[in-house]
């Protein structure tokens, strides 16, 4: 193998500026003359705007300006959007309110955008923003998931009667009614899928910059792809024509989702800056992420499983509610239908499955994709109805799931939910866990925690996802309003050195080395001398950004395509410098080399050639610079086993994992080291979701989980270290062998963890979080209920 | 955070001087919970005097059965005081787990108990251990010090000095964390002075307070097997998402019993 | 406005501030001095700890009028130019970090671990040290393991 190439665990490239406190965030930009953003939010849930009085804030110390939606429409600014259409089961798309960046008359959620002050310093415009005088008429506000679409809820928006942004019925709902009818046993679970906030610890941040020479708008943020925000805000939003509009998304402190969409105030500052003619810099605090960043997950389901008298899996019923939030987030509509009911089938050979899924808005920030998006809430419910099912059949969890898992000569597989998983090993995946797992030692290590008053359990999660986002044509079909292709181009300078551009973005993922890993491997270049840019639509060519497991499986085929090109070219340059003919070329290790010789020369060489092209082959444009673009056939289906071992204590709930096992097939790995790293960091994602995390509004719309004094979040003390290795298959559909494996993780953990719980204390079900006291009252109940 | 005026001084009577003096003005020892406060504009002070600067108010030391610890000294301090670990050596592991390492760098027992955050940890030290607090002008009792959430009987320009808290026989703390925050959801200590037993218990309630009932169930032993048959008013209890009234209150008697047991040990 | 004069990364540097400027401010805006972040408001996540006279502490929770007349190092001032300190070094072997956003805030309570509990640090001890520092990216475990090595590689062993 190759030291710095495919499947080697080279350090990180990007890893040098960051530890020396060299990274370059948003907010660690300053430029001469930046003025200071803060937004005036709505205190209330649900409220009319009588009116806004905007000249005490005026008058303040350091204003420049105070700016409402007033002003914004007058300019005509257009409002957020949403970008993919479901359609509802009246025929009709779904139901998209006008989403202003600054309200027009009305507020729907704590913390929506009212006016925004600008001033000479931060400190400043928080003062003023104080005095801006905002005369509210409070309304009722609308809560609950279950309960947003019930009769007689107060209405929040006009276009969406009975706030219900679309109900979506899917699947062979007959077929599964006869199947359910004639099933042996029927498995039955109600559960919630908890309100996460995602937070990426690099709070959103923009700063916009207009230059009157050029009449163009220089907006740096906090972006997981700087291109898509680029098309929406000038597209859709007419904040400037795309090509007077640069978006960059500079180092950027993690993002989970939270940073693809296009939000308001970004917007804002974007507009502002000219409309002040000042850079204009604006970054949220936490409190305001909480509020304002788009949240995820929050789904009321009942899934129903049937099944024959061998614990054969039949058919699978599921209804479920699904909250959107105030208004339609830039992916809202997507991530509870697409991104969840195509995922349905898990690991399992259900013939039929029919789902109906109600989303709903409420007087809540919007909700769209975080880490996994749709799939970890699919995976929840499979997984955890699947070991409801083991135990209604008196099975244990693994020979349930093994008795219904695709069979591996069963590949490709169709499922019934649109879905055709191109590859797949899973009782593998899962014999390798339970060995990885100890699994035929648990019930000697549970009697010794009994016998210290504690309870253990273990779980299963036997997870597959789609990411590896997508085929144009496939996601268009369904409604989605851009193609999801990625590009590269890869760019050899004269003396040799290379540039890689990418249209993924890198918050976290390690791009700057995997994808030079994957250029050294085909044209033996050392790393050293590869050079990967991205996040900048000045510099690079259009790409769709990161999200979905996408970069690698997507944007990385497009830079191997790129490569591919750069060899084909250079043998010509090569067979005429070498006096060879084109078909007596060969390219290994970085060397053209005429077949059966030892004429050679590097790619180094033919890359100066190129750019000095002084004997030159007849009819080859000069230049070493090759650009590709890449349209997968298909999704990628990263899957695994985790199992999941834990401890309760009973007479407080508090549950502590003591063993995380995970086996996932990723196809191949690219730097294990990168990959290994994300594969911790989903888990631990995912085992906050389990244990810790729950965003909570009261009954009036206040937040009450707006800081990390009330949120949750996982810290070292709560995780152990993790036990992970792989069980690769090798994708057909990716020209790689590559799967994705940024959200598996998230996707995978959180079922493992309840079914531990559930196991330990002999419960049918605990919802998530499950907090300590959510478990000592599950424990109590259980106690109860044997005695 | 609203602009005030920032005044340092380096003396007790300066302090007062300076308070007295100012329009609305506010102590800060440590700042670690002023500082969060002010930043929310929960609290916008006109003056903020900085206690920071008063050397004569930071230390430990031991006099016969006390343990006297200077208002200004760190939580981290008291933690790493090889003094402290001698004579109270539950006082020491109480303030090796308030906050974080960064937090215990520059909070102070004065602060904190001035402060008097119901979810606070060092209240239920002061209450179960008998302490003194020593202010500008008087010496409190520990069990009269804390009157209601965030409040204290400290006058406005008063100033604690130091704490001093009379050696234990035996003492343990226990407390259960808020997963978000890490204060006391619960927090219970336990100490036996001078043949009595005395329970101190944080976080349950809106102010730290003597746990009486369960005192009365230990009957001046280190025996908890009477605990669980307490009934603790679960109306007085805090609730909120984390813990329910129920909840806490079961909690109190856990914590009491693994602090009777640590003790014992 | 109140002057402040700050030893930071061991030169002397002074600046007219409000009182009400934090430290953390002082550092990123008066001083560009941006390797320290801000990721919470309630003196949580950890992204602003820097040495204070040779202590770890939270940036944004001390008033830059507070450290006036005091020693700050900043996660600027750790490596010898870029010659990694075997702390930093141990979070590049280590995959210790991903975004990089808690990254400085992880080095520099690293740092102040090591200073209090030596270079042997057991696991279990590691992940209680760092209570009060939040990652979303690693899960902690390429941390844990970053602190170990790093404590290991500053005893010289």
């Amino acid at each position: 193998m190759n030291e710095q190439g495919i499947g080697a665990s080279v350090r990180r490239k990007e890893d040098q500026r960051f530890l020396i406190g060299k990274g370059n965030y948003t907010d660690d930009i300053n430029v001469a003359g930046q003025t200071h953003a803060v937004f005036v939010r709505s205190p209330h849930a649900h409220a009319e705007i009588k009116g806004i009085d905007t000249s005490a804030a005026m008058a303040a110390s350091g204003v420049v300006a105070v700016l409402t939606g007033e002003d914004l429409a007058a300019d005509g600014i257009g409002p957020l959007i949403c970008g993919v259409t479901v359609t509802s089961d009246d025929g009709e798309p779904h139901r998209a309110p006008a989403h202003p960046a600054l309200a027009q008359g009305k507020v729907n959620y704590v913390g929506d955008h009212v006016a925004v002050v600008i001033a000479e310093s931060k400190s400043e415009a928080r003062d003023a923003a104080e005095l801006v005088d905002v005369d509210y008429s409070v309304l009722p506000a609308v809560t609950g998931t279950r309960s947003a679409a019930d009769p007689g809820q107060q209405q929040i928006h006009e276009v969406a009667p009975g706030n219900v942004c679309f109900n979506w019925p899917f699947g062979d709902k007959d077929g599964v009614e006869a199947a359910f009818a004639a099933a042996h046993k029927v498995s039955k679970l109600d559960l919630v899928n908890n309100r996460m906030v995602t937070n990426p610890m690099e709070p959103r941040a923009a700063l916009g910059e207009y230059n009157t020479g050029t009449d163009e708008i220089t907006l740096h943020v906090t972006t997981q792809n700087p291109h898509v925000h680029r098309l929406v805000l000038s597209a859709f939003n007419q904040l400037a024509p795309e090509h007077k509009l640069r978006v960059v998304g500079p180092d950027v402190g993690g993002g989970f989702g939270a940073k693809i969409f296009v939000y308001a105030e970004e917007l804002v500052v974007g507009w502002a800056c000219r409309k002040v003619n000042r850079p204009v810099k604006w970054n949220a605090d936490r409190t305001e992420a909480f509020l304002a960043d788009a949240h995820g997950r929050d789904h009321v389901s009942t899934a129903e499983m049937a099944m024959d008298g061998n614990g054969k899996f039949l058919a699978m019923r599921v209804h479920t509610k699904a909250n959107l939030g105030a208004y339609l987030s830039t992916f809202g509509t997507m991530v509870p239908s697409y991104l969840y009911a195509f995922l349905l089938a898990g690991q399992y050979a259900t013939p039929l499955i029919y789902s109906e899924v109600k989303a709903v808005f409420t007087n809540t920030a919007p909700v769209d994709a975080s880490r996994g998006a749709g799939r970890p809430e699919a995976t929840y419910l499979v997984e955890r109805l699947v070991d409801i099912c083991a135990s209604d059949m008196g099975l244990d969890p693994a020979e349930i799931r093994r008795r219904n898992f695709i069979p591996v000569d069963a590949f490709p597989y169709q499922t019934p939910v649109v879905q055709c998983y191109d590859s797949g090993d899973y009782p593998a995946a899962l014999d390798k866990a339970m060995e990885l797992a100890d699994y035929d030692g648990f019930e000697s290590r549970a009697a010794e925690a009994r016998a210290r008053g504690k309870l253990r359990g273990i779980g299963f999660s036997s997870y597959v996802e789609a990411c590896g986002i997508a085929p144009s044509a496939a996601v268009g079909q369904l409604g989605a309003g851009v193609g999801l292709w990625e590009s590269a181009q890869v760019r050899f300078n004269p003396t040799g050195n290379v540039q890689v551009f990418t249209g993924t973005h890198s918050h976290g993922q390690g791009h700057e080395t995997t994808f030079a890993q994957l250029v050294n491997d085909q044209l033996g270049v050392p790393i050293e001398n590869i050079e990967v840019i991205h996040g900048d639509t000045a510099k690079t060519q259009f790409g769709m950004g990161t999200y979905g497991s996408r970069s690698l499986a997507v944007g990385g085929v497009a830079i191997s395509r790129a490569c591919d090109k750069l060899v084909a070219k250079g043998k010509k340059i090569a067979a005429h410098a070498l006096e060879a003919a084109e078909g007596d070329i060969e390219f290994a290790d970085g060397s053209f080399s005429v077949a059966g010789t030892d004429k050679a020369m590097s790619i180094g060489e033919v890359a100066f050639n190129a750019y000095v092209p002084h004997s030159y082959p007849e009819g080859v444009e000069p230049g070493f610079d090759e650009n590709a673009f890449f349209d997968p056939t298909n999704f990628s289906f990263p899957a695994g086993t985790h199992i999941c071992e834990i401890e309760v204590d009973p007479e407080t709930g508090v549950v502590e994992i003591v063993k995380y096992s995970a086996v996932d097939d990723f196809g191949r790995l690219i730097n294990p080291m990168i990959v290994e790293g994300q594969v911790h960091g989903g888990i631990a994602h995912g085992v906050g979701q389990a244990l810790l995390e729950g965003c909570s509004y009261d009954s009036e719309g206040q937040l009450i989980t707006a800081s990390y004094m009330d949120y949750a979040m996982p810290r070292a003390d709560n995780l152990p270290s993790f036990d992970v290795d792989y069980a690769p298959t090798n994708p057909p559909d990716n020209p790689l062998g590559v799967k994705g494996c940024g959200e598996a993780g998230a996707i995978g953990a959180p079922p493992a963890v309840i079914n531990a719980i559930s196991n330990a204390l002999g419960v049918k079900h605990i919802d998530m979080p499950a907090t300590p006291e959510n478990v000592w009252r599950a424990a109590q109940q259980a106690t109860a209920a044997s005695a | 955070m609203y602009e005030f005026n920032y005044r340092k001084v380096d003396s007790v009577d300066a302090a007062v001087e300076a308070i007295q003096q100012a329009d609305d003005g506010k102590f800060v020892a440590g700042g670690q919970t002023m500082l969060p406060t002010m930043k929310h504009r929960l609290a916008s002070p006109s003056d903020v005097i900085d206690l920071g600067g008063i050397a004569e108010l930071v230390g430990v030391c031991v006099e016969g059965d006390t343990v006297i610890i200077g208002a200004m000294t760190t939580h981290a301090a008291v933690a790493a005081s090889a003094e402290v670990q001698a004579a109270i050596p539950a006082l020491a592991k109480l303030a090796a787990n308030i906050g974080d390492p960064a937090v215990r760098n520059k909070g102070t027992i004065g602060g904190s108990i001035a402060n008097h955050d119901p979810a606070a940890d060092y209240p239920a030290a002061v209450i179960a251990l008998g302490a003194t607090v020593k202010t500008s002008r008087r010496e409190i009792p520990g069990e009269e010090f804390f009157t209601d959430m965030f409040e204290t009987a400290l006058e406005e320009d008063e100033i604690i000095t130091a704490v001093t808290f009379p050696v234990a026989e035996m003492a343990a703390y226990m407390k259960f964390e808020n997963p978000a925050s890490r204060y006391a959801i619960v927090g219970v200590f336990v100490a036996k002075t001078g043949g009595e037993v005395r329970v101190g218990v944080t976080g349950a309630t809106s102010c730290a307070h003597r746990g009486l009932q369960l005192e009365a169930a230990l009957g001046g032993q280190l025996d908890a097997s009477g605990i669980d048959a307490v009934e603790l008013p679960v109306e007085n209890m805090n609730s909120d998402i984390h813990a329910s009234a129920e909840y806490r209150a079961h909690l109190v008697k856990v914590m009491t019993k693994r602090a009777v047991e640590a003790c014992a040990q | 406005m109140v002057t402040v004069n700050i030893t930071v990364n061991g030169k002397p540097v002074s600046g007219e501030v409000e009182s009400r400027t934090l430290l953390v401010q002082f550092l990123r805006d008066n001083l560009r001095l941006t390797g320290t972040h801000v990721g919470c408001d309630t003196s949580q996540c950890g992204a602003c700890v820097v040495h204070v006279d040779g202590k770890s502490i939270k940036s944004c929770t001390l008033l830059a009028v507070q450290a006036d007349g005091a020693e700050v190092t900043t996660i600027e001032g750790v490596a010898n130019g870029s010659e990694l300190h075997p702390m930093q070094q141990a979070f590049m072997d280590n995959h210790g970090l991903q975004c990089g956003f808690c990254t400085p805030g992880m080095v520099m309570t690293a740092l102040d671990i090591v200073n209090r509990n030596g270079n042997n640090l057991d696991e279990a001890t590691v992940r209680k040290e760092l209570e009060g520092n939040i990652c979303r990216c690693t899960g902690y475990h390429n941390i844990v393991k970053s602190v170990q090595a790093g404590a290991k590689n500053m005893g010289g062993s």
